[in-house]
């Protein structure tokens, strides 16, 4: 159950020059999206797929554009709906690897619906969400991923909406794998590429991507030298929950609460913080939940990594397995049988 | 009822008829429709031709005995071709007091009424409206009507009497007692009803037993009560020779997409979502797992037409399911299909709109949505089938052009004949034409480079799977460079490209079959152009008036967009045009449009199809004009 579909034949290893298309890449400059096409391209010859069995659908957005840009096969489809569409391909030929790349507005705004559905049904696909919580596109409006407050072109005097914390809505949607990561970490988005890659179901990956036009600096605070340290917590399977500039801060459970505890304080060892566990879906929501949560008054650092592992049936393995079980037990019916159907009658 | 001959049989008077019409009424909890269909399907089995005609309201249980609640199966069985479910009827079998008030208005004078006297106590004619210690029943007010009032609850109750089941299965069996009093009436065999009951409740053994004893105690009520001095016969029908199947527009649909798939060679995929009229199909394709098909029932209308769209790049024959305001939700996507040329079959299951508006009755309002209903200039290829069985003929080819052409085809149904039945002379699958898709393996342009927008002959371009080594390319919603396919905002190039898109499906008139008449001449006094649902209406006034010495004859459109080459010209060679739809005139306006004609609209929108008499009527005020 659940292994791959997908061959791994025995051909010469690609360059991540292989997977440039040649067609100029037209993103503002500064524009984190150059720097996840980059680790893709760099990553995808690890990933050991022949080209041609590739397959990139994105949405409407500057995200979107991503498509033109890889050398294999891509469609560039319309707003929101690049997860409906990477649904049927992968329907249609689970032999391919699917991934579908798309922005917070196209995610969570416009394509909500089959956002969420899509990560309850759980096709084999990576699904990148390129979050720079503003629609860029357009201009400069708030996205469905802007901070309360934000002052945009369309909310002047700033938003009054609630933001969505995307990492907890797939999980309240029964994603089966839930990463985080940012634009400013290539090595980080490299690993997290490949397990989204490696994990057979619905991986979504939240990159935190900088729109230096119109939303500049919004994730600064998790990328930049001197904040990043204190402001981020970077999770890894079976290891405490340690962060802060000289990594002298843990997370501990006080019940069911989270707190933050000081590492040097006398009475606190590592063994007793919160151990990470990708599998534990209890503590995934609760990580997710950092993005809003404060400790008497302190934020909890924003999490980055594997939140969430689940092993469950594919979408088209099962819709396979249906296929053969009622094949093997009715047999294919010919043509001429479904034409008559069961109840014919002769005129002479 | 055309009375034919007379024959004497013991007591009872056996009188044949040439055709009959028969209305099943009653709460839509009674199974009027399944009690109508198995009348159908016994009558098919012995050679009638035959057209059905189910009419429901929307609510799945609206409060029991009211107006609303009412369920009509209307069946028009003939010795001879029969095209419509017939105008009024010459058997009403009224199950409560809101039935009879319902449908009344429809039954032809000295009709037969069957009423089930239960279904008439004081709470009942009250629900149906009847003012108080008002009993049509009783009255009086039915004296031009053959009366037959039976107390169905009571004689079910007495049939099943020991078999220890429970009221509710004993209510459920009533239906049965009707049907095998009909059977009786009108000279019926039981052993398929007997069959069908037996395979339905197979694991119910006993509920088997109940509905098969309800069924003989109708027939025997029949035989007995000595109030049915008269018996019908329908003899069989002369059509032409060969193996027949009863089918209704839906299950035509769903298979011909099966087949269309076997014979193009391509797995079928199916991308849809709820909706009424549309979801038999969607629930019929969902059996034939068998057969590889794909069924993905979608979050939505707009991932349903999404998903479709991702087979049919990924080279499977795709196809969406959908009624008007699932249409509308499709068009954004369907915008993408036209720009990206890939094959795409959408069915449209019309019903009464606009929004919600009629779920369950028919109109065929849709087809300037099919025709523009899209921003930007993106023409589309329209299909339009004509009965219950002609939908597995459109419904293919559709699927034909769609894979032939590498364009979205748009094929119009709707609730009429996609619920409506008739018997069908189904075809050999060996007989079907061929489907040839476009598909590449290698590059196709000077120096082994990939130009997946370069066309053949009629303007057609290939078809490329992902998955093909060495083909891998980019496609999307941006205009795109001739040939290349890469994205353009070149000024000149995008008008090109409008031209060879449209230039496309206008090419498609080289590939499907001339306009002619359908009855009547192909020249003369008046022509009745039709598409869709009302053929049977049309057909059924042109033969009887051209029986008649009128001067008239009837066009029928399968193909909408691009119409048959020579349709200008063959509708001039008539003096009137005459257009029935079941809208406000969308064909009238594109007729009149493209070929500057004076036609004539005739507009029904109630959410019922033609009667044969009104277009009679129509036709015979235009053509003394």
């Amino acid at each position: 159950m659940n292994t791959s579909i997908i061959e791994i034949e025995d051909t010469p290893k690609l360059s991540a020059k292989d997977f440039a298309s040649g067609q100029e890449v037209k993103w503002c400059p500064g524009c984190g999206d150059y720097s996840i096409l980059k680790q893709v391209q760099t990553v995808f010859p690890d990933l050991g797929i022949p080209k041609e069995k590739i397959a990139f659908i994105s949405g409407i957005g500057c995200s979107s554009r991503f498509t033109y840009y890889m050398d294999t096969y891509g469609m560039h489809s319309i707003h929101g709906r690049a997860a409906a569409i990477a649904s049927g391909v992968k329907a249609a030929n689970p032999d391919l690897s699917v991934w579908v790349i798309s922005g917070d507005g196209d995610s969570f705004s416009i394509g909500g619906n089959h956002f969420i559905h899509s990560m309850r049904k759980n096709f084999d696909l990576n699904y990148l969400v390129f979050n720079n919580q503003i629609y860029s596109l357009t201009k400069g409006q708030y996205s469905p991923t802007s901070e309360k407050g934000k002052v945009t072109k369309t909310t002047p005097y700033g938003s009054i909406e609630e933001p969505f914390n995307p990492a907890e809505l797939a999980l309240g949607a029964k994603a089966t794998f839930v990463a985080r990561t940012l634009d400013r970490d290539p090595k980080h988005m490299q690993a997290m590429l490949k397990r989204a890659h490696q994990h057979k179901g619905t991986s979504f990956v939240e990159v935190y991507q900088n729109c230096p036009v119109f939303n500049d600096a919004a994730f600064f605070a998790y990328s930049e030298k001197d904040s990043k340290k204190d402001a981020t917590l970077l999770v890894e399977h079976g290891k405490p929950l340690i962060f802060g500039n000289n990594m002298e801060k843990g997370i501990k459970f006080e019940g069911l609460k989270p707190v933050i505890v000081d590492l040097n304080a006398d009475n606190i060892s590592t063994n007793d913080l919160w151990i990470h566990d990708e599998h534990d879906k209890t503590k995934a929501n609760l990580l997710a939940r950092f993005y809003d949560m404060d400790n008497n008054g302190e934020a909890f650092p924003r999490p980055f990594g594997v939140f969430y592992i689940e092993n469950r049936l594919t979408y088209e393995v099962g819709m396979l397995e249906q296929i053969e079980a009622v094949k093997t037990k009715k047999g294919k019916m010919p043509l001429n049988k479904i034409l008559s159907g069961d109840k014919t009658w002769h005129i002479f | 009822m055309d009375t034919a001959a007379t024959t004497t049989e013991k007591q009872q008077k056996l009188v044949k008829v040439e055709s009959l019409v028969v209305r099943f009424s009653g709460d839509s909890g009674d199974g009027m429709q399944l009690t109508g269909m198995q009348f159908t399907d016994t009558a098919a089995l012995l050679g009638n031709d035959l057209s059905t005609f189910p009419d429901y309201p929307s609510e799945v249980r609206a409060p029991v005995g009211t107006i609303a609640g009412v369920s009509g199966f209307q069946v028009h069985i003939g010795s001879h071709e029969i095209y419509t479910p017939g105008d009024a009827y010459d058997v009403l079998v009224a199950m409560n007091a809101a039935a009879l008030k319902v449908d009344l208005p429809k039954l032809k004078k000295g009709g037969i009424i069957i009423a089930n006297n239960a279904g008439f106590d004081r709470k009942n004619l009250n629900l149906a409206g009847f003012a108080d210690g008002v009993n049509p029943l009783e009255d009086g007010s039915l004296d031009n009507y053959i009366l037959h009032k039976i107390d169905v609850t009571r004689h079910t109750k007495d049939a099943l009497a020991g078999l220890g089941l429970s009221i509710k299965d004993v209510e459920r069996s009533k239906n049965m007692f009707v049907l095998g009093l009909l059977f009786f009436i009108f000279d019926k065999p039981l052993d398929h009803t007997v069959k069908f009951i037996e395979e339905k409740f197979a694991k119910k053994p006993d509920i088997a037993a109940a509905n098969i004893k309800a069924l003989n105690a109708g027939y025997n009520y029949g035989d007995n009560a000595e109030i049915f001095a008269t018996r019908f016969q329908v003899a069989p029908a002369p059509l032409p020779a060969g193996e027949y199947r009863n089918i209704t527009g839906n299950h035509a649909t769903a298979i011909g997409l099966i087949a269309a798939a076997e014979r193009a060679d391509l797995p079928l995929f199916l991308g849809s979502y709820p909706i009424t009229p549309a979801t038999d199909i969607l629930q019929e394709l969902s059996k034939y797992k068998a057969n590889g098909v794909k069924t993905f029932q979608a979050e939505d209308e707009i991932a349903g037409i999404c998903s479709a769209i991702g087979a049919a790049y990924a080279g499977n024959l795709a196809v969406t399911t959908t009624s008007g305001p699932g249409m509308s939700l499709k068009t954004e996507a369907l915008g993408l299909a036209t720009m990206l040329e890939l094959p795409l079959v959408i069915v449209n299951v019309q019903r009464g709109g606009p929004s919600t508006g009629l779920p369950t009755k028919t109109e065929q309002s849709d087809l300037m949505q099919a025709m523009y209903g899209r921003h930007g200039e993106a023409p589309l290829p329209i299909v339009a089938a004509s009965s219950p069985s002609d939908c597995f003929t459109m419904a293919y080819e559709a699927c034909r052009i769609a894979v032939e052409h590498m364009t979205p085809v748009i094929f119009l149904s709707d609730g009429y004949i996609a619920n409506g039945s008739e018997p069908w002379r189904f075809p050999e699958a060996d007989n079907l034409p061929n489907i040839h898709p476009h598909f590449i393996n290698m590059p196709n342009g000077p120096e082994a480079t990939l130009l997946p927008y370069k066309r053949n002959q009629l303007g057609v371009r290939p078809w490329i799977k992902p998955g093909t080594k060495g083909l891998e390319h980019r496609i999307g919603g941006l205009e795109k460079q001739n040939e290349t396919g890469n994205v353009s905002y070149e000024a000149k190039n995008h008008e090109v490209m409008i031209g060879l898109r449209a230039q496309k499906v206008q090419n498609i008139a080289e590939n499907i079959p001339l306009a002619k008449a359908d009855s009547g001449k192909d020249f003369g006094k008046m022509v009745v152009l039709g598409w869709g649902s009302t053929y049977g209406a049309i057909k059924s006034a042109v033969r009887e008036l051209l029986a008649d010495g009128y001067d008239v004859a009837h066009v029928h459109l399968h193909h909408i967009n691009p119409f048959p080459k020579n349709l200008g010209e063959l509708l001039h060679k008539y003096q009137q045009v005459l257009i029935p739809e079941m809208n406000c005139g969308q064909l009238l306006h594109l007729i009149r449009a493209k070929y500057m004609l004076p036609a004539i609209g005739f507009s029904k929108v109630q959410g019922q199809p033609f009667t044969t008499a009104e277009m009679k009527a129509k036709i015979i005020e235009e053509i003394k004009k």
